[in-house]
């Protein structure tokens, strides 16, 4: 079945990096205000859906060729490690520190150890949603 | 402070993890799952005479005071089941080792079975309510996967029941949680536990504690347990062996702590339920023990034998009885997993679940049919093994309480497990053999393996007795006296 859907895919590459952006921005806006590992993952996750909506299967996963499932695995081995972590400097699991640093080009910076976690959250939810949305997709699973 | 108490969750939820990345490395699963397994059994046996001679231990995350954080609380009680649940665990994993098959095991078992034990152990140690639920809900998607996977069309349709069932019942436990957050404004069980006794257990708490009951009753198969046993006849041997010995226990657990920690002021409203519920359960699980005819239908009702037996101690509730209460769960759940174990055995052996179909098994197997009879004499409560202790004490908790019908409704329930149990030894172990010596389906020695650990286990519990008891007695105190756990988890001077 062919389906003439330029005016999606036109639209599909200029909105997956507002939406990849507005991701990562609610990835970092989290722990501080509205946003967060969940939030950022869900909407890096739904531009990664959009993509596979405009375009098929095949070529997306050319483009991105990661096992989904193995990408919420990293996701959750992060986050619980930097659980894990706190172990190791003596404070009750899951403390997390954070602290202002001077870089280049960013001047001072604030730097949290909450970040690393997230990270694992979102990626996680990535990995999950995806997943989940392959699956409905491929009628039958492997 | 000690963050050991959290191994027995994040350790399971790591190598859960790390096994999904040796999808293909089938070898490799086995040997991590395992040594997972006895590093948390060593862990929890550390942690567990820590705490006997320190007194309970909590663990505030990232340390947030009670109540406002979440938190883990390490008691006699929650401990013991922790080691018992690992060992029982590390059982049927041996057990899984030789008789899963490489399609379940290529499928991620190894890591649903730890994420299981995470949630279970999780469900023990938490000191937090909703906590509990969120640990609950960890052990029920994992055994959604293990009661569906690999399923045919039955398989299939009595995992959708258990899955539809705890849908259900796990909203219940949110409009609980709910109801109870509106009521006493805190989720930490120890405050529940003090601004509840402060309130006097109004009506409406007990309400609100009976909604609870019914919850953790549909989880733990008191009274509401219909879906019980479709659920827990479907699964592989090993599934269904870590079912019967974990799943219904924590809902025995989370029941026990519910009305003895945080609802414990009106017992003649919800210790009478509960003996009630008790009684009808043990009268409707002798009735299926004994009318069952396949192997798998009475071994499912004895799980519900057990359930309504230990709830009795718990309605007595005095302190015997709930020594009693302790001692015999964990008897259960090692006794279960040797019976699951067997029955699964007898089925591996001959492809028959009907009782009048086997016939002679003893001498094909005489070691496997002694270690069958030791686990029913167990079962039944015949001393020295595991069963006996547990029985006596709640008897003599039943006798100091005067509480008579629950006495011999609990005693009666002892001779239908008798009579269930020996019916299936004599007519499928004595009598004429109708296996030939060459068609003799060969035992792994994992599977024996996995049956003579969990035997030494059960010899353990009634001849170690002695070993075990000041354990079941510091279990037992913190059971009667609720203000041991609050004063061991509320920072002083609080409130």
């Amino acid at each position: 079945m062919k389906i003439n859907d330029v005016i999606l895919r036109t639209v599909v590459k200029g909105v997956v990096f507002i939406i990849l952006t507005l991701g990562m921005y609610l990835f970092f806006a989290g722990h501080n205000a509205p946003g967060g590992g969940f939030i950022g993952g869900l909407v890096l996750a739904s531009a990664v859906v959009l993509l596979y909506l405009a375009y098929d299967i095949e070529t997306i996963q050319k483009t991105m060729p990661f096992d989904f499932k193995k990408v919420a695995a990293v996701g959750v081995l992060l986050a619980t490690g930097t659980a894990l972590g706190s172990v190791l400097f003596d404070v009750p699991f899951l403390s997390h520190t954070d602290g202002y640093f001077d870089l280049p080009l960013l001047g001072e910076t604030h730097l949290t150890t909450v970040t690393i976690f997230e990270a694992g959250v979102a990626l996680t939810v990535v990995g999950v949603v995806v997943t989940i949305i392959l699956s409905i997709n491929e009628e039958g699973g492997e | 402070m000690s963050n050991l108490l959290i191994a027995p969750m994040i350790i399971p939820i790591m190598t859960a993890i790390i096994l999904v990345f040796l999808r293909d490395n089938v070898r490799m699963q086995r040997v991590i799952s395992l040594i997972t397994m006895g590093v948390i059994i060593l862990i929890s046996g550390f942690l567990l005479v820590e705490v006997k001679n320190n007194g309970i231990m909590r663990l505030d995350f990232s340390g947030w005071l009670p109540p406002f954080g979440i938190l883990f609380v390490g008691d006699a009680f929650a401990l013991l089941l922790v080691l018992v649940a690992s060992i029982v665990t590390a059982a049927c994993l041996i057990y899984a080792f030789s008789t899963i098959g490489e399609a379940h095991e290529k499928m991620f078992f190894y890591s649903f079975v730890l994420l299981l034990v995470a949630g279970v152990n999780g469900s023990f140690l938490t000191g937090d309510i909703f906590n509990l639920f969120v640990c609950f809900e960890v052990m029920l998607l994992a055994s959604y996967v293990l009661v569906a996977l690999g399923g045919g069309k039955r398989q299939l349709r009595e995992s959708l029941k258990y899955v539809l069932i705890n849908v259900v019942a796990s909203w219940m436990f949110l409009v609980a949680l709910a109801y109870l957050y509106g009521a006493v404004g805190t989720l930490n069980m120890a405050h529940i536990s003090m601004r509840v006794a402060e309130a006097g257990q109004d009506p409406v708490l007990t309400t609100i504690s009976l909604v609870f009951l019914i919850v953790f009753s549909l989880k733990a198969g008191l009274l509401l347990f219909f879906w019980l046993p479709g659920s827990y006849s479907v699964p592989p041997t090993s599934v269904a062996a870590l079912f019967a010995a974990l799943l219904t226990k924590v809902g025995m657990y989370a029941l026990i702590r519910t009305f003895t920690l945080m609802f414990p002021n009106q017992p003649d409203i919800t210790h009478t339920i509960i003996g009630v519920m008790a009684v009808i359960t043990l009268l409707a699980g002798m009735a299926g023990a004994m009318g069952g005819r396949d192997v798998k239908t009475i071994a499912t009702y004895n799980v519900i034998i057990g359930v309504g037996f230990i709830m009795i101690g718990l309605a007595i509730g005095n302190e015997q009885a709930l020594m009693g209460a302790v001692y015999y769960l964990m008897h259960d759940m090692v006794a279960k997993a040797l019976l699951f174990l067997c029955i699964g055995m007898m089925v591996y052996l001959t492809g028959e679940t009907i009782v009048k179909n086997m016939s002679g098994l003893i001498r094909n197997y005489p070691l496997f049919g002694w270690l069958y009879f030791l686990g029913l004499c167990a079962l039944v409560g015949i001393p020295p093994l595991s069963g006996f202790i547990g029985k006596v004490l709640i008897g003599q908790g039943a006798i100091a309480g005067g509480d008579y019908i629950l006495l011999i409704v609990g005693f009666l329930s002892s001779i239908a497990v008798l009579y269930s149990l020996l019916r299936i030894f004599l007519a499928s172990f004595f009598g004429e053999t109708i296996i030939v010596m060459e068609d003799e389906v060969p035992i792994r020695k994992g599977m024996m393996g996995s049956l003579v650990l969990l035997a030494a286990c059960v010899i353990f519990l009634g001849l170690g007795a002695n070993y075990i008891m000041p354990f079941v007695e510091a279990a037992a105190a913190v059971l009667v006296d609720p203000s041991i756990y609050i004063d061991a988890v509320m920072p002083q001077g609080n409130e």
